[in-house]
């Protein structure tokens, strides 16, 4: 897993939720962070504008907690390399 | 008269270019001081006009936690301020109230162009930015029925809930209705007003090329008046009825008695005499009152040559020579033209009017004008103990509301 992903999706998860960064950890449920589905709304869209990426529909449903989001935001930019390469 | 149960204003929430209170706003008023100062929201020194009616002093953070704040436009925001404010005056614990309670209350809010500017942000956005979507909570912070919606959600309030949207009678249709509904035994109280937040490029863009908007300060009924002057805010009232504002020993600041409306039907932005006219008669036939038991008129009045004067005509063809006797002033002079919340914070005046036995003027009067010959109320509040007033309200597309007030105590 990338270290320096993992630590951008976690800062913007503190970001949305007005929450400090240390409260939230890679192994943190949506659950546990109170992150309701406007707030991971509110995520995807972040992680979009700031990582370039578009997330699909599909994707965006199945994300429950940071570690899945954090792989999935990594496969996104796997997929967008290859494209790109 | 239609038969019914009394309605009397229990509460009242007011956030103006006046103050961020009642009793900010009823003090400006009453000392005939206008909010109307250089436009500080957004750049407008390319446009024709530079000054507004803006909220000062509002911050967000101070009234809602956390993200909530990112989720409510500005005028769902006001909305929300303005009713927590009418139901703390009124004395009422909403929470502690049982489920039942709560669903046999009504909210019912005005607005004209809800949260276009959370709108106008996603456009610039995406055809401007060049970015590829708008922020994601564009649509709920932008929907008309955000401030009801979100009222509710904040006092818990769970009966009829729902916004009307007529352009700059908004707010008087909303009051207009929550007090039918309220007057008719179909809820037992009902929080309404309304609330608008314009003051986005493109909005004032809009606004400055339909060449209304006066350059200077806005000076209703005077001859030389330019237009209006574009103002925010959010005013609630809160209303019940009065064997229930007794039972439960709330104090009565106000009644309501009346509410008529019309359509002119016919150009979308040229009023008529005939549709205001028919809108006042009705609200007083509403309220079974006679023309001449009516003592004060809290005018349309925006500012603009051609309202100022079809208002005059309107008022002259229902109270005939009475309209020499009754006192007529327009408040947007000091709060100016709030739109969709402009009839709620109209509606405020009034009432305080009728309460405190002061008029508010007509600030900014410079001219008379044969076109507009009624007695305004120029410049300076006057002592007068009202019994009965009527707030007027008449919207762009020719709708028509008119709430008719009398004064609690007079027999």
């Amino acid at each position: 897993m990338d270290e320096a992903l993992a630590a951008k999706v976690i800062s913007e998860i503190a970001a949305v939720k007005r929450i400090p960064v240390e409260s939230v950890t890679l192994d943190s449920t949506f659950e546990e962070l109170a992150m309701d589905s406007l707030d991971a709304m509110n995520l995807l869209f972040a992680l979009e504008e700031h990582l370039g990426i578009s997330i699909p529909d599909e994707a965006a449903n199945s994300i429950k907690d940071v570690r899945s989001t954090v792989a999935g935001v990594e496969r996104i930019l796997a997929e967008k390399s290859e494209a790109g390469s | 008269m239609a038969a019914g149960r009394r309605v009397v204003v229990t509460g009242t929430g007011v956030v103006c270019a006046l103050g961020l209170n009642a009793v900010e706003c009823w003090t400006a008023l009453r000392e005939g001081r206008s909010g109307i100062a250089p436009i500080l929201a957004t750049d407008v020194s390319e446009l024709r006009f530079q000054s507004g009616a803006e909220v000062r002093g509002f911050r967000a953070e101070n009234h809602f936690e956390g993200t909530r704040c990112d989720l409510i436009d500005r005028f769902a925001q006001f909305a929300v301020v303005a009713a927590r404010q009418a139901v703390c005056e009124a004395g009422l614990d909403l929470r502690a109230r049982d489920a039942a309670a709560r669903g046999r209350m009504a909210v019912v809010t005005g607005t004209s162009m809800g949260g276009q500017t959370s709108l106008d942000r996603g456009f610039v956005a995406i055809y401007k930015e060049g970015r590829p979507r708008p922020h994601p909570f564009t649509i709920p912070l932008t929907m008309y029925n955000a401030g009801a919606s979100q009222i509710s959600m904040d006092l818990g309030i769970t009966g009829p809930a729902f916004t009307v949207s007529t352009a700059c009678a908004s707010a008087t249709h909303a009051i207009g209705q929550a007090y039918w509904m309220v007057r008719s035994g179909a809820v037992e109280s009902a929080l309404c007003g309304g609330s608008e937040a314009p003051f986005s490029p493109g909005i004032l863009r809009a606004w400055e090329a339909m060449r209304v908007v006066s350059p200077e300060a806005c000076h209703p009924f005077s001859r030389d008046r330019r237009g209006l002057t574009l103002g925010e805010g959010g005013a609630m009232l809160m209303l019940e009825t009065l064997d229930g504002a007794l039972a439960r020993g709330a104090r009565v600041l106000g009644e309501v008695v009346g509410f008529g409306m019309s359509a002119d039907a016919g150009h979308v932005t040229q009023p008529s005499v005939e549709g205001p006219a028919a809108a006042m008669a009705m609200a007083m036939q509403d309220a079974g009152i006679e023309a001449t038991q009516v003592e004060y008129i809290n005018a349309h009045g925006t500012g603009t040559q051609a309202n100022d004067a079809t208002e005059t005509r309107a008022i002259r063809q229902v109270f005939g020579s009475h309209a020499d006797r009754l006192a007529v002033s327009s408040t947007k002079s000091m709060h100016g033209h709030a739109l969709g919340a402009g009839g709620a914070i109209e509606a405020f005046a009034t009432l305080m009017a009728l309460r405190e036995g002061v008029l508010p003027p007509t600030v900014n009067y410079t001219e008379s004008d044969p076109e507009c010959d009624l007695d305004v109320v120029p410049n300076v509040a006057r002592q007068r103990q009202a019994g009965f007033a009527l707030s007027n309200s008449f919207a762009f597309g020719g709708l028509n509301a008119v709430l008719a007030f009398k004064r609690w105590g007079k027999d």
